[in-house]
């Protein structure tokens, strides 16, 4: 079973060792900066430690001991898709001619970092079904931010401006509705059917003339294929709007089914989770955002585009809402992704989403055996559990199950969303995982719901195996502690 | 192929499930079932692949060259410790650290780097990043409008150019003006009509970056800093050479009461423009405007000091449509390179490279207005950029260094036309004595001769 450090004792901050002079010289010793700049352009003081490198690299270690990733087990965390990270992928980002060349890099000098992005480019394009990608977003929620830049820059060309709504499914990932709002957009939550999927009958309660955007994640969050998604789409176009398709889920269809070929307009895709960009505890991620033919003119700049054997960024795109960030794209990534499908090729890609369905699949046949699992059909890349009946007898929730799983040297599933399953277990295994590790996560469980009938104190009561117990949320946001001080108590 | 099926796995699993193959599975509507072959580069063993990106990379021909580049990406040296340590798969391959208990180490890393860069800016709050600095100021945008409810803003025209239009394309979709204050002749903001425009009370914020697009110390004197104070008006500070802050007065010196920045330059690789990390930070007034995730010091149930992610309700994923902004993955492992760098190199480290790239830059422009038909553009004291003036259309002369092996710079027509005569030139501490001395000797021969149409 995978442990992290158990050590309790806690971790000293960076900032609490170290002694001035004691340097690293990466560099030679420099002349004083006055010697340079005035004084008065020069800061008063430059308050950060002096560590050694072995040091440093002892505290970095222990920290890094003290963090779970997929290295470290299993982690089946719904909507995220964590699978394997193939090391190769960071291999071929580090690549020095790679790694360090500089964004403005004259094309022609750069013709093998822009084949990268047009290979990666065509490849997602015939995949998801649509005319182009912009590989310019930095991450999914940056995308769709982008996207909806894109509708609204589409209808104010077409004299359309009092199209200001955009409907999002309450399965919905909460950067939906937070995309549409910082555009302006006004937000209608839509209720999902007893199905757990988008009804064609509700969502045309809500199509007018007002419509712009209709958000749809297939499969949604439940895990659960949108199977009148062409009536959905149809209705809007019907309407006026646009489709947009959130790709979190991608995994589940990829080179099975096109959002394209659904009727989507719009869609993201977050490399990080389909494509085995590791998610470094938070990001970087990327999103390259996929439009139909009708929207290309409005990309992001850059664009890549291939003339003859030769290729260059496009910044004159005509209707464009300009760039989404500094540079081009997180290129890393871009290698990473295309290192990947290299890997795979279409088949393999295939392949991938038969696999994750058939995990995912597996995993709920063998856990509703003894939790419930309120949709019960056969479910796409993930599933959703709930302990509401063993919470009822036993007082434990969704939370102590998940906090019991990190004691047992797993990752937790999501917990916190979709809002319509009360205390859900959002699961999601992944392709990468083999079947005595799905058996043993179902065994571990088992366990846990089995200890909670008979000992629910030993539950309510974990993780007591981690470097630290549950932590009080409460007083963290209460009291805000955001950074160390020199000098202060803590 | 990453998966571990063996062909008796995928049967009796398929037998647990009840369904007799894999397509039965993934039932399709006929209406979208996909019916094109797809076209994706080619499955390759991964010695091929390996082969293959080998091959991609020569095609690089510029990341060889003797460069000058910078511009807002900077080439730095990064310690091997670096990667060593930022590699771990602990880190590496973790999700956002939602369940603290398994995530103290990297919970504890984002705690570090927001005190490191509330230490380096002199500002209260960090947030743990944001996507670059671009979308860093495109943010504080968004705060300072929610600040004080005004939907204009001030931008200096000396902002990086790609900082501006990603300022301009988030704008879009709100109803905000952004004007701008031009540069002076010396190659800092002009800063004359400031008070008078700021005491309308219309301006949301100001924002200002220094060292500029230009590599000029540019940051506001006391009359401008008055002038807003008195309008209420937020002045936003813009770090692109994250390392000048190892010499140069902090931005809450010069009265900035948002901090934003870009901090490639701590051991994040230039990598074709990314990823990249950006960073905000604040005064503490603006707590619950920060976008973004914080990490933040609590204690457990047995007094044990630990961290966990903390003030979520202004996030996407509790708020939803009144979230502060839709971040939601954003650049913890750049951020967490950021961060062993700073611990790497320190105080003393990162005001010798600070040094090293103050004096690279001197050499650089001696070296290059020396040359008959080469001058300084701009007057005003600079960090580790230069502007050149070529007297010709930079365009001719970067093209007759690409001949020789050199980049010489970024050509300023491209977003300034009043400058295309002009190069951006950076040196840092990798610029070698033989580098300038090349670019010198490549510039006396390219400027003297005639421009080719």
């Amino acid at each position: 079973m995978p442990q992290l450090a158990s050590d309790h004792t806690a971790s000293p901050l960076i900032f609490e060792s170290g002694q001035d002079g004691r340097a690293n010289r990466y560099f030679g010793a420099e002349e004083p900066l006055k010697k340079y700049l005035p004084a008065t352009a020069l800061r008063d003081d430059l308050p950060i430690p002096d560590n050694s490198e072995m040091d440093v690299v002892r505290h970095y270690t222990r920290l890094s001991q003290r963090t779970f990733g997929i290295d470290v087990g299993f982690y089946p965390l719904g909507s995220c898709t964590m699978k394997y990270n193939p090391r190769v992928n960071d291999a071929m980002a580090s690549l020095p001619a790679l790694r360090d060349l500089h964004p403005y890099t004259p094309d022609a000098l750069a013709q093998g970092a822009l084949r990268i992005m047009y290979e990666l480019e065509r490849s997602l394009c015939s995949l998801f079904g649509m005319a182009a990608f912009s590989l310019n977003p930095a991450a999914g929620a940056h995308a769709e931010l982008a996207a909806l830049l894109i509708a609204k820059a589409y209808f104010k060309d077409r004299g359309e401006t009092h199209r200001d709504k955009v409907i999002v499914p309450d399965t919905a990932h909460g950067t939906n509705p937070a995309s549409a709002a910082m555009v302006g957009f006004k937000v209608i939550s839509l209720k999902s059917d007893k199905r757990g999927r988008v009804s064609v009958d509700e969502i045309k309660k809500h199509l007018g003339p007002d419509t712009a955007v209709c958000m749809m994640t297939n499969p949604n969050t439940l895990g659960l294929f949108e199977d009148h998604v062409h009536e959905i789409t149809k209705a809007v176009h019907e309407a006026g709007g646009l489709c947009y398709y959130d790709g979190a889920n991608a995994n589940a269809l990829m080179g099975n089914a096109r959002p394209g070929d659904m009727g989507f307009d719009l869609m993201h895709l977050n490399l990080h989770k389909t494509f085995t960009i590791p998610h470094g505890g938070g990001g970087a991620g990327a999103g390259p955002l996929g439009v139909a033919k009708h929207l290309m003119d409005f990309l992001p700049t850059p664009y890549v585009r291939k003339k003859d054997d030769s290729f260059s960024l496009d910044f004159d795109v005509p209707k464009s809402i300009g760039p989404m960030r500094s540079f081009w794209s997180n290129f890393a990534h871009v290698v990473r992704a295309l290192a990947y499908i290299y890997a795979n090729g279409a088949d393999g890609l295939t392949k991938v989403s038969q696999l994750a369905v058939l995990n995912a699949n597996y995993l709920r046949v063998k856990i509703r055996e003894f939790l419930e699992t309120p949709y019960d059909e056969i479910c796409r890349h993930e599933f959703v559990a709930s302990a509401q009946e063993l919470k009822k007898t036993t007082g434990v929730r969704a939370l102590d199950i998940a906090k019991a799983l990190l004691d047992r040297g797993y990752m937790a599933p999501t917990i916190y969303f979709p809002l319509i399953v009360p205390e859900c277990l959002m699961i999601e295994p992944t392709e990468t995982e083999s079947k005595e590790t799905l058996d043993g996560f179902v065994d571990a469980l088992r366990d846990i719901v089995e200890t909670a009938k008979r000992e629910p104190e030993k539950i309510l009561a974990a993780p007591e195996t981690t470097v630290v117990g549950r932590l009080d949320e409460t007083r963290a946001a209460r009291q805000p502690d955001l950074r160390w001080r020199a000098n202060s108590a803590s | 192929m990453y998966t571990p099926h063996t062909k008796t796995d995928i049967a009796q699993m398929l037998q647990a499930i009840g369904v007799d193959s894999l397509d039965a599975l993934l039932p399709v509507p006929d209406a979208v079932k996909l019916r094109e072959k797809l076209e994706v580069v080619p499955a390759l063993p991964e010695s091929e692949i390996v082969r293959r990106f080998e091959e991609l990379a020569r095609e690089n021909a510029g990341a060889s060259f003797v460069s000058f580049l910078g511009a807002g990406s900077y080439r730095h040296y990064a310690p091997p410790a670096i990667t060593a340590l930022a590699m771990r798969g602990e880190f590496l391959t973790a999700y956002t650290p939602y369940q603290a208990e398994v995530s103290q180490g990297y919970l504890q890393a984002i705690y570090e780097w927001q005190t490191y860069i509330c230490l380096l800016t002199g500002m209260d709050i960090a947030n743990a990043s944001v996507y670059d600095g671009a979308t860093a100021l495109a943010e504080a945008a968004i705060m300072a409008i929610n600040a004080n409810g005004r939907q204009k803003l001030l931008v200096s025209r000396a902002i990086h150019p790609n900082y501006r239009a990603v300022l301009k394309t988030y704008c879009n979709g709100l109803d905000v003006q952004i004007d701008e204050l031009p540069v002076a002749p010396d190659g800092t903001t002009d800063l004359s009509e400031l008070s008078r425009r700021v005491a309308s009370k219309e301006y949301a914020c100001v924002a200002i970056q220094s060292p500029n697009f230009f590599g000029v110390i540019d940051t506001p004197d006391s009359a401008a800093k008055a002038a807003l104070k008195e309008s209420g008006t937020v002045l936003v500070g813009v770090v692109a050479e994250a390392l000048s802050l190892g010499a140069l007065q902090t931005p809450a010196q010069w009265g900035a009461e948002i901090v934003v920045g870009e901090a490639q330059s701590f051991g994040v690789p230039v990598a074709y423009g990314g990823p990249y990390v950006g960073f905000i930070a604040s005064t503490t007034e603006h707590l619950r405007r920060i976008p973004g995730r914080l990490a933040g010091k609590t204690v457990d149930a047995n007094g044990r000091e630990g961290y966990v992610l903390t003030l979520q309700a202004r996030e996407q994923h509790i708020r939803r449509e009144r979230a502060t902004s839709n971040i939601c993955t954003n650049q913890a492992h750049c951020a967490l390179i950021a961060t062993i760098y700073l611990a790497l190199v320190g105080k003393t480290g990162l005001r010798d490279i600070a040094a090293a790239n103050l004096r690279r830059a001197r050499e650089l422009a001696a070296a290059v207005s020396a040359i008959d038909g080469c001058s300084l553009q701009f007057t005003a004291p600079y960090f580790n950029e230069i502007v050149v003036d070529v007297h010709q259309p930079a365009k001719h002369v970067l093209e007759k260094l690409e001949q020789r092996g050199i980049l010489g710079g970024v050509d300023l027509g491209r977003y300034y036309p009043e400058y295309a005569d002009c190069i951006l030139m950076a040196a840092t501490e990798m610029t070698t004595t033989a580098d300038i001395d090349k670019l010198a000797k490549a510039l006396r021969e390219s400027v003297h001769a005639p421009a080719r149409v």
